[in-house]
Formats: structure tokens, C-alpha cells, sequence
């Protein structure tokens, strides 16, 4: 009967006494086990009525496709199961705090995803007349003028498609005003703290400049004696990261820009963890010449699972003429585009195929109006706050890097799990099993065993306190020795640890049709 | 603020385990002469969302979205009917708020669909790898190139006069600053460039679109031929991927790479982005490949599962040594196109790009016959173009305040060359109904 | 006999005659972990000592090897990009990269010996 329902239909010594399940669907509860489309298409299935093409005479030019391409063919419903059940086997913010050091994972707001949607915004061809576009040009203006506002800086590029290409832009502005001073044969080398992302080498180097790392004081900063000494008329830039990736504010910023501005270089600043400081500091007033910021992570554009991103850099006074192409002007008939380097000859140029990523601007534009200027003064407080209050919660029984206090993320090393035979790998494994995703790992190098924990602004403090809580209760096991707990973990994924080797000496990268076994040859 | 949680209360019990008198000496690590204290002149303070979605939703109407006109417009963007199911799809929070799949246990979802979409991605280009995307066209071709001058170490890149000129000046930007050389044959609506001769020992890579900016087809099995012989790689970029459903696949005409904008198949127009690049190449090419890539490979259990394989070409392990510097691929365009190419499978695909011919070719034999048009091409997919007696640009204005995006003109794309200006690069699609072609024709007459 | 010298790179190279065979050591790829790809130089090469001469890849890292000796290429492991993990298996054996005919052999006496070696193991632990 009905009244039988919420009980518990058999006791828990009987369920004890039950073996594992093993399932006869390969499904587990809600977890489904799901085949690649390809496994599941039939010939002649379609997810989508399309007309019959009224008959033309085809002007491809003798080129028409012959064989067949290969493609699954699926229902509706089909795709729209495949992509239910592959969407619940991913973590996301949605579903709880994501501890990602560096990366942000803020509160992605739904408005923001609508207004993105809106036809004058999603539905503009990048090449229709300026006079049918005002409306999208003129987010683009209002993106510009919070961006220059908020970080002090006349100038700004929005076409820049994520971090690391706002990072290629900035250098490259660099580099045309180094060429354009005269010195482009002498002034090659550019310092990069060893704590730098990767992306940054990697941008310099792929300028044609040379990387120089320069090491870190006992604090976790920029050692300003060691920069000093480093300084000269050879060097290009400084590529900063601040608040940097130990989660510090660079103390002596003030002092680095104008030893390097007086060196003859330029100041370019990463600004990945602008979320920190976002309403009250302005980098111009720190003396910064170039630096990008990724709207997906301090104006909370989605992620995506890996973009897109958007990374809009701002400018000083001393590279703003180098502004790549496309760039917004004002005239009497409103607003337009110089899209071409013809018109704009100390351009450094174009970077990507239309004007950047308009429907990351709509986004982190109606994040920012939704903020106000307070809120995001607030956001920073709180992201602070929170970071502050991770590292005071922990610290007895972890081993924070660098004292206090942080910025928006907390640095953790690994010598709390010394002698215990737990990594800081099988440490955030064993976070999955308990609902959190892992912190970032081994990053930045400066540190062993690194985990750096950005709680960020959304959190609440119950939220951090279970996150605490959790925490505590792994260091605890770690130190009673269940090493093989931890090596075990995760245990309650739709997966456990995959064989990355496997995957990298013998790369399988596609689907390809089973060859079906043929028909032996009579001899 | 409805996105922040903490009551004063909260920040009161916080401050106390921190230790901390005021959340202002967290920052004590701020120079006091860069400290911002109290409102931001010229910016606005919180908003509820009823306010924000007025003022934005304002700024949309001043825009003319293509959908409320007839809309011809190509060249690198097409406009093209998207499923519903995709944009549901995409905006579960489970797609839309995850970080990039580095923790593959919790990311089989993100990483099967990328395995999936490298699969649909080599298919379609007829080529044997596809990696999980990268920001768009234009920055795909760019890379297409960089790899071409790793794998050849040579550093001269060609490029045909029917590539989009955008794509062109993001090889020119990155040529100067990275020491390598572009040359570019002249733009020529009908083709008829010889880039075989132009190849020489320094050559790393030819490059050239197909169809191309004109709309013009080309086959590419003569060139592949000549690069081979004189060891540089062909480099075929498409800039509408549905005309792989109709059209010889770049593989099966011999191409090393394939660096395709992929917004035609699951994304909107955005007005230019986000969009996504489609990147394929050749199995020996694969770790000079940049961007990310998803491998097969089994669990703890030894139950099938995906990784993201190949990283150390990345940048967070190679550092400069890195085969690129790109962390970011475009995840949520690249599902849209799984999505959307997923529902239309072989059937649908081959359809759509049918039906997306057979527009252009009524489309252009109204427009052919209008007084003072003449067609140039010879063959086109969904786009091609015309010549016109006057400058293209007026005649776009003008048909623009009677609700029709004729297209684009010669003098948007190509500024230094007047000799373009009276071209009109006009393109149709599925989306574009037999009413809209004869308004634009009847239009076109008036104007002209 | 066959002399036997490291770097403080953690290569290895092995003396006969006038050609020293190279690789890396065990505490190399046990930093390392999986080796997933070897990409070995061409024979006929010239290396400096201490420049670049191949790569070696594992699932988290990356890494370049320096030839430990100048000189030419002569022969490559071949089979070795087929079965990387040979390098972790046996690193100073079967998993050896390359042969270079030396063309100072006076660099040698400024590279450690196995005791030497292992004294700088010591040190770095």
C-alpha cells in the first residue's frame, strides 16, 4: 500500500551482508552508462525535418562529395538523452564549490545568458552597415568605458578571444612600440617570475622575445634586488602577474614598474586574478603599461568546459596607438568599426576574424550593471574574505606556503602530508568522493605539492564550513595512515582514475568503424 | 547584491577567526598611493535584474537583428537555423559551468563530447585527427601555419587571393611578429592563380580557402600535388562548414590541414563571436598539433573513459617551449556543433547543404538577371559574387533601409582596392525563403 | 673497458672508443614518471655538449635532453619512439637514445663518474 513507501524496505545488516552492484544495463542509478553516438546511430535516422531541395542544376563545379561522410544518424529524443547523461557525469559550479585556484569559478548569473540571447545581440552578422549594429557597438562602448574605468587605463582591445590571446595581444603592442622606438634588434628579453603562468613564456617566446625567470624572495614575491640586477637597455618587459599566482599582492609593484619603465621596458601585467582587487585598485595607478582581462573569470562569463573565453586588454598612454584592429569610434552618425590596418597605420594589427567575443561582452557588461560599482568592490571584499577565511580555518593542519594574508586564493604545500604516502594528487582525488572538485594542483611550481584554493565571493560561509570541515576530516585520515583510501579515490565517480599513460603512448583521438571481421579466403 | 551571500553578521564571525580588524587590512599589501576608496565616478551602482535587463534589452533594439530582415550576408559568418534542443542543450549548468576537463573523473561528460566532436570534425574534412577547437577561423589558420613552418622548419607561408581578408591580416599580424613571411597572391573573384609556381624551397605552407571569400570552388588536388613535390603543406580553410556536406572534403583532395570556422552548424552570428575553429590534420602530424586533444583510454576498473592526452604540447608544462600558447578552446561552440551535427547526422547534413545550393543557385540566377548585375563565378556553394556598375557599398546601404542585408561589398573587405568596390559578395541559406530572393531582386533593379 | 659519465642533467653516457652512447638516468625517469614519446635527433647530426639533442615526454612532463658530449650522431635507438616505456624500464640499457661520435673527449674529465653521481644524488634529496 501507499503508506509503505517512504519506508525503509529492508534493514541495514541485510544490506551489509549484500555484494557490490554489478548492474545488468551497466547503468548505475541515475549515473548511465552512454555509448558514443556513434554507437548508436541507425542509417536513415534523423534528428532534424529539412525539405526536399527543389531541383537546381548543380554549379559545384564537377567537386560534388561522392562517398559517404560517415556521420550517425539520430532521433530527436536520442540527442537529447545522449547529452542529458553525458551533462551528469560533470562537476560544475551549479552543483557545488569549485575550488580552482586561478581559474575563478564564480556564480555564473542566468541573466546574464539571456541578454546574450537577445536577437540585437546574437543575431547581428559581424558585416552588416554600422547604421544596422548600433545597439551591439554600443555594448562594446559601455564594455570599453567600465573596463578603462575600472582599471584607470585610456585605452583598451576587446578582440582578443581569451587570456592567453589578450596576453599574445598585449606583448605584441609591446613589441610594435619597441619597433616603433627602433630598438626591435636590441630590447629582446623579457622577465618572467618562475611563479608565472605557463601561458606567459609561452606568449614570449611565440613573439620572438627571450625568456628570462626571475626568482621569487623567501615571501613568495618578486625579488626586487634579484630584478634589479637583471634590469637593462636589453630588456623589453616585465610580464607580472598581481595579485600573483601564490595568491599575493605584490607589495613592491609600485617600485618593480618604475625600475622598469626607467630600464626602457614596459610593465605588462596578467591580470587573471583582477578579480581580487576589481574596484579598488586601479592598475593604471600601479603602473601598469598593458594588461588583459579574462571576463570568464573576474565578470563571470561561463566557463563552458573550456571556453570560450574572452580576454580584452587595456592599455596605457604609451601603447594605446598600437590598439589592434577592429577598434570603436564615435562620429556624427554614432558609432563605428576601423576594422583594416590601412586605416590605422601604427596598428599592430588584426588577431581574430571578426570584432572578439560579443556575446562574452554582453555577458560580463550585464554582470557589471547588475554588480554596480559597489557590488563589484564588494565581490573583491568577499573574495578576499573568503580566501582569508580557508587559509585561518586550515592552517593548523595544513601547511599554508607564505603567511598572511592572501588575496583571493589560498597556497597550500604539501609537507602536512610528509611521511603519510599521500600526494597531493591522492589528496584532491579523495576531495571527488566527497563532492568537491579538486583545488588546482602543482601549480604554481614555486612551491611542492602545491594546492591553491579560490573559494571565490559565492560561497557562503556554511558552504566554507563544510568545505573546511571536509577537509580537516581527509588531513585527519591522511595522518592515520589510510594511504590506501586515498590512493583508491575517487571510488564514487562514473569513473575512476584513468589511464593517462595508456591514452598518451597509443593515442586513440577518434571514433573509426569496427572493421567487421571479413569473410576468410578459401585457399 | 543577490549574487553575494554574506550577511555583515557573517563577515563579522569571519573577520574574527581571520584575525583580521576590517576586511581593508587584508589588503594592507596595497601601496597606500593605489588604494581606491569609496565610488567610481561615471559608473552605475547594483541593479536588480528587472533594471538591467531594461537597459540592455533598450541597446538590443537599437540594433537591427538579421532575423527581422532578408538576410544575404556571408563571407566568414552564416546565418542558419539552429535546432531548439541545442541552445537547451548548452545551458545545462553542468555544460555551461565546468572548467576545462583536466579532472577526468568528473568530466566524462565534457570529455566525451569533445571525443565525439573530434570524430565528426575528421569525418567531415576527410582527414584522420581533429583536435577539440580553438577560438575561430581565423586563429585556427593561424595556427595551421605556425605548425606547417614547426613540421617543415621553413618559414614562408603562401596565401591565396580568395582567402578571407580578415584571416589573411591575423597571418600578417602574427608573420611580423614571429618571424615568418606571408605573401599573398592578389584577390581574384574567379580564381585563375597559380600558387604551384609560387612555391619554393623556404615554403612551408600554401594556404587557401575553399569555397573561397568569392564563393568560388576550387580543386585542391593539383596544388596538393605541388606541395608535395617541393615539401610544403597544403593548408585548406573553410569558412562554411556546410559546404562539406556537398562538396569534395579537403582530405579526400589531399590537404595536410584543415582549419575551419565551424559557426555555421550549432551557433548564432553574435555578431562575430563566439564562434569556433575546427582544426584536422594527419595522424603523423598529431603531436605537432596545437591545441587540446581528448584520448580514449580505460579506468581503474578498466571500463572505457576519456582524458585530455597530449598535454605536454601545452603551454602549462612546455612553457615557452610550447607548440602554442593557447589555453582556451571554445567548449560550449564546440558542443553546440556536436549537438547540431549530431541531429543532422549523414541525412541531415548532406540535406542541409542541398538545400543551402540549391538557394544560391535560384538566388543567383534572379540576381544575374537584373539589369547592370553580372555573376562572376563559375561555381559556388551558398555564396558568390556579383559585379555591379556602381559601388557595392551604396547599393548595400540602401537595400539595408529597405530591410534587405544584400551582402557584402568589395570596399568592406578589401578598402585599399577600389578596383573591388563595385563587387557585392552576396550568400544564401536554408533560411532564406523564395519571397526574400525576388524582394531582393525586385530591390536590387530599383536601386541600380 | 667502458668508462661511464653523468651530468648534473641526469644524462648519461657510456665511452668506447671514440663513441659514447647516451640516455638517461634511472633517477631521471623516475622524476619523469610514464615516458609516453621519445623524439630522437637525426643521425649525422652535430650536438654541442649541453644542447639540445632530444626530447622526452611523459604524461605530466616534458623535458629536453642535452647531448652530454659534443659530437655527431651516428646511430639512434629506432625502436625506442615505438616503446618509450623502455626508458622507464631500462634507462640505462635498453632505453639509451643515442651514439655520438665524440668530438672532444677532453670534456669527459670534467663530468662526474658513477660515485661522483651518486655523491650528487645525495645532495639533492
Amino acid at each position: 500500500m501507499d503508506k509503505s513507501q517512504g519506508r525503509v524496505t529492508r534493514d541495514a545488516a541485510e544490506t551489509a551482508a549484500l555484494p557490490p552492484v554489478v548492474t545488468a544495463s551497466g547503468h548505475r542509478g541515475l549515473v548511465m552508462d552512454e555509448k558514443l553516438i556513434f554507437e548508436q546511430g541507425v542509417e536513415g535516422r534523423c534528428g532534424v525535418d529539412l525539405p526536399e531541395p527543389p531541383p537546381v542544376a548543380s554549379r559545384l563545379g564537377g567537386l560534388e562529395r561522392k562517398g559517404p561522410i560517415g556521420l550517425p544518424g539520430l532521433s530527436e529524443p536520442q540527442v537529447i538523452r545522449h547529452f542529458t547523461r553525458l551533462s551528469q557525469k560533470n562537476f560544475a559550479i551549479d552543483a557545488g564549490l569549485y575550488p580552482l585556484g586561478s581559474c575563478t569559478m564564480k556564480h555564473n548569473p542566468r541573466l546574464n545568458e539571456k541578454m546574450a540571447r537577445l536577437p540585437g545581440f546574437a543575431d547581428v552578422h559581424p558585416l552588416q552597415p554600422a547604421s544596422t549594429v548600433q545597439g551591439a557597438l554600443a555594448v562594446m562602448d559601455e564594455l570599453s568605458r567600465w573596463l578603462t574605468t575600472l582599471t584607470g587605463m585610456p585605452a583598451v582591445a576587446l578582440s582578443p578571444g581569451a587570456g592567453a590571446h589578450g596576453e599574445y595581444c598585449g606583448m605584441v603592442a609591446i613589441r610594435a612600440a619597441i619597433e616603433a622606438r627602433g630598438e626591435a634588434a636590441t630590447r629582446k628579453r623579457v622577465l618572467v617570475p618562475e611563479s608565472a603562468h605557463g601561458t606567459n613564456p609561452a606568449t614570449a617566446a611565440a613573439i620572438g622575445f627571450d625568456v628570462d625567470p626571475i626568482p621569487a624572495e623567501a615571501g613568495g614575491r618578486v625579488d626586487v634586488a634579484a630584478l634589479k640586477a637583471k634590469l637593462g637597455p636589453d630588456v623589453a618587459a616585465i610580464m607580472l602577474t598581481n595579485p600573483n599566482t601564490c595568491g599575493l599582492f605584490e607589495a613592491e609593484i609600485v617600485e618593480i614598474a618604475r625600475l622598469v619603465r626607467e630600464a626602457g621596458g614596459y610593465f605588462y601585467c596578467d591580470g587573471a586574478n583582477f578579480n581580487a582587487i576589481a574596484g579598488r585598485v586601479r592598475p593604471a595607478d600601479l603602473g601598469i603599461d598593458a594588461m588583459h582581462i579574462n571576463l570568464h573569470k573576474t565578470f563571470s562569463t561561463p566557463h563552458g568546459g573550456g571556453g570560450p573565453g574572452s580576454g580584452p586588454v587595456v592599455f596605457s598612454a604609451r601603447l594605446a596607438e598600437f590598439v589592434p584592429v577592429p577598434y570603436l569610434v564615435r562620429d556624427g552618425e554614432g558609432l563605428s568599426l576601423v576594422e583594416h590596418k590601412a586605416d590605422a597605420p601604427q596598428s599592430l594589427g588584426r588577431l581574430k576574424g571578426f570584432h572578439g567575443q560579443m556575446g562574452m561582452f554582453v555577458r560580463a557588461l550585464t554582470y557589471m550593471l547588475s554588480h554596480g560599482a559597489d557590488g563589484i568592490r564588494q565581490a573583491s571584499n568577499d573574495a578576499v574574505l573568503n580566501a582569508n577565511y580557508v587559509m585561518a580555518r586550515l592552517q593548523d593542519v595544513m601547511t599554508p606556503s607564505f603567511a598572511g594574508p592572501c588575496m583571493h586564493e589560498c597556497l597550500f604545500d604539501d609537507r602536512f602530508l610528509k611521511d603519510t604516502g599521500v600526494t597531493t594528487l591522492d589528496f584532491a582525488k579523495a576531495m571527488i568522493d566527497e563532492g568537491y572538485h579538486p583545488m588546482t594542483m602543482y601549480f604554481p611550481l614555486v612551491v611542492h605539492g602545491a594546492m591553491l584554493i579560490e573559494p571565490t565571493e559565492s560561497e557562503t560561509k556554511e558552504s566554507l564550513d563544510l568545505f573546511v570541515d571536509t577537509m580537516r576530516a581527509l588531513v585527519e585520515r591522511a595522518k592515520a595512515g589510510e594511504v590506501a583510501y586515498f590512493r583508491a579515490a575517487p571510488r564514487l565517480t562514473p569513473r575512476r582514475r584513468l589511464d593517462e599513460t595508456r591514452a598518451a603512448r597509443a593515442p586513440v583521438l577518434r571514433w573509426k568503424k569496427p572493421v567487421s571481421a571479413l569473410p576468410q579466403a578459401a585457399e | 547584491m543577490r549574487y553575494l551571500p554574506h550577511t555583515e553578521d557573517d563577515r563579522r564571525a569571519m573577520l574574527a577567526a581571520i584575525g583580521a580588524p576590517s576586511v581593508d587590512a587584508l589588503f594592507r599589501d596595497v601601496p597606500p598611493s593605489a588604494r581606491l576608496d569609496g565610488p567610481i565616478a561615471g559608473l552605475s551602482t547594483t541593479m536588480g535584474e528587472l533594471e538591467v535587463d531594461r537597459h540592455m534589452s533598450a541597446l538590443a533594439a537599437r540594433s537591427r537583428a538579421a532575423g527581422s530582415m532578408a538576410s544575404f550576408i556571408g563571407a566568414g559568418a552564416y546565418r542558419h537555423h539552429v535546432p531548439s534542443s541545442v541552445d537547451h542543450l548548452i545551458q545545462r549548468g553542468e555544460f555551461l559551468t565546468s572548467y576545462t576537463p583536466y579532472q577526468p573523473e568528473v568530466s566524462q561528460g565534457t570529455l566525451q563530447y569533445l571525443f565525439e566532436f573530434q570524430t565528426q570534425v575528421a569525418m567531415i574534412t576527410g582527414m584522420e585527427v581533429a583536435n577539440a577547437s580553438m577560438y575561430d577561423g581565423a586563429t585556427a589558420t593561424v595556427e595551421a601555419v605556425v605548425m606547417a613552418n614547426r613540421a617543415t622548419r621553413r618559414g614562408k607561408a603562401i596565401l591565396s587571393g580568395g582567402l578571407h581578408p580578415h584571416y589573411r591580416a591575423v597571418i600578417e599580424t602574427q608573420a611580423h611578429f614571429g618571424g615568418f613571411t606571408a605573401v599573398s597572391a592578389p584577390p581574384s573573384p574567379v580564381g585563375g592563380e597559380d600558387l604551384a609556381t609560387m612555391i619554393d624551397a623556404e615554403t612551408s605552407c600554401v594556404v587557401v580557402q575553399n569555397p573561397s571569400v568569392f564563393g568560388q570552388l576550387v580543386d585542391l588536388a593539383p596544388l596538393a600535388k605541388a606541395c608535395q613535390a617541393r615539401g610544403a603543406l597544403l593548408i585548406a580553410v573553410v569558412t562554411e562548414v556546410v559546404s562539406l556536406g556537398a562538396v569534395t572534403s579537403p582530405g579526400e583532395m589531399g590537404a595536410d590541414i584543415v582549419a575551419c570556422e565551424g559557426q555555421s552548424i550549432g551557433n548564432a552570428l553574435n555578431f562575430g563571436g563566439p564562434h569556433v575553429g575546427l582544426f584536422a590534420t594527419r595522424e603523423k602530424y598529431v603531436r605537432q598539433m596545437p591545441g587540446r586533444l581528448t584520448g580514449e583510454t580505460v579506468d581503474a576498473d578498466g571500463r572505457r573513459g576519456w582524458v585530455l592526452t597530449l598535454s605536454t604540447r601545452e603551454q602549462h608544462i612546455r612553457r615557452e617551449k610550447a607548440t602554442s600558447n593557447i589555453c582556451t578552446n571554445s567548449g560550449l561552440c564546440a558542443l553546440a556543433f556536436t549537438i547540431h551535427m549530431s541531429l543532422l547526422g549523414e541525412t541531415g547534413f548532406r540535406r542541409l547543404a542541398a538545400l543551402n545550393h540549391a538557394a544560391a543557385v535560384r538566388l543567383a540566377e534572379k540576381l544575374d538577371g537584373v539589369r547592370g548585375a553580372r555573376l562572376l563565378n563559375q561555381s559556388f556553394f551558398n555564396e558568390f559574387t556579383l559585379k555591379l556598375p556602381v559601388p557595392a557599398a551604396g547599393v548595400v546601404d540602401a537595400l539595408a533601409e529597405r530591410g534587405v542585408l544584400a551582402g557584402v561589398p568589395g570596399s568592406r573587405l578589401w578598402p585599399e582596392r577600389p578596383d573591388l568596390a563595385d563587387l557585392l559578395i552576396v550568400a544564401a541559406t536554408e533560411t532564406n525563403t523564395e519571397a526574400e530572393m525576388d524582394r531582393f531582386a525586385t530591390l536590387l533593379e530599383e536601386v541600380l | 673497458m667502458a668508462e661511464l659519465r653523468f651530468t648534473k642533467e641526469h644524462e648519461w653516457v657510456r665511452i668506447e672508443g671514440d663513441v659514447g652512447t647516451c640516455g638517461i638516468t634511472d633517477y631521471a625517469q623516475s622524476q619523469l614518471g610514464d615516458v609516453v614519446f621519445v623524439e630522437l635527433p637525426a643521425v649525422g647530426r652535430k650536438v654541442a655538449r649541453g644542447g639540445d639533442a632530444a626530447v622526452v615526454e611523459s604524461v605530466k612532463a616534458a623535458s629536453e635532453v642535452y647531448a652530454p658530449v659534443s659530437g655527431e650522431v651516428v646511430a639512434v635507438n629506432e625502436g625506442l619512439p615505438d616503446n618509450p616505456a623502455q626508458v622507464n624500464q631500462s634507462p640505462m640499457e635498453d632505453g639509451w637514445f643515442m651514439k655520438i661520435r665524440l668530438s672532444d673527449a677532453a670534456e669527459l674529465t670534467a663530468m662526474m663518474d658513477e660515485a661522483g653521481y651518486k655523491a650528487y644524488l645525495a645532495t639533492l634529496s
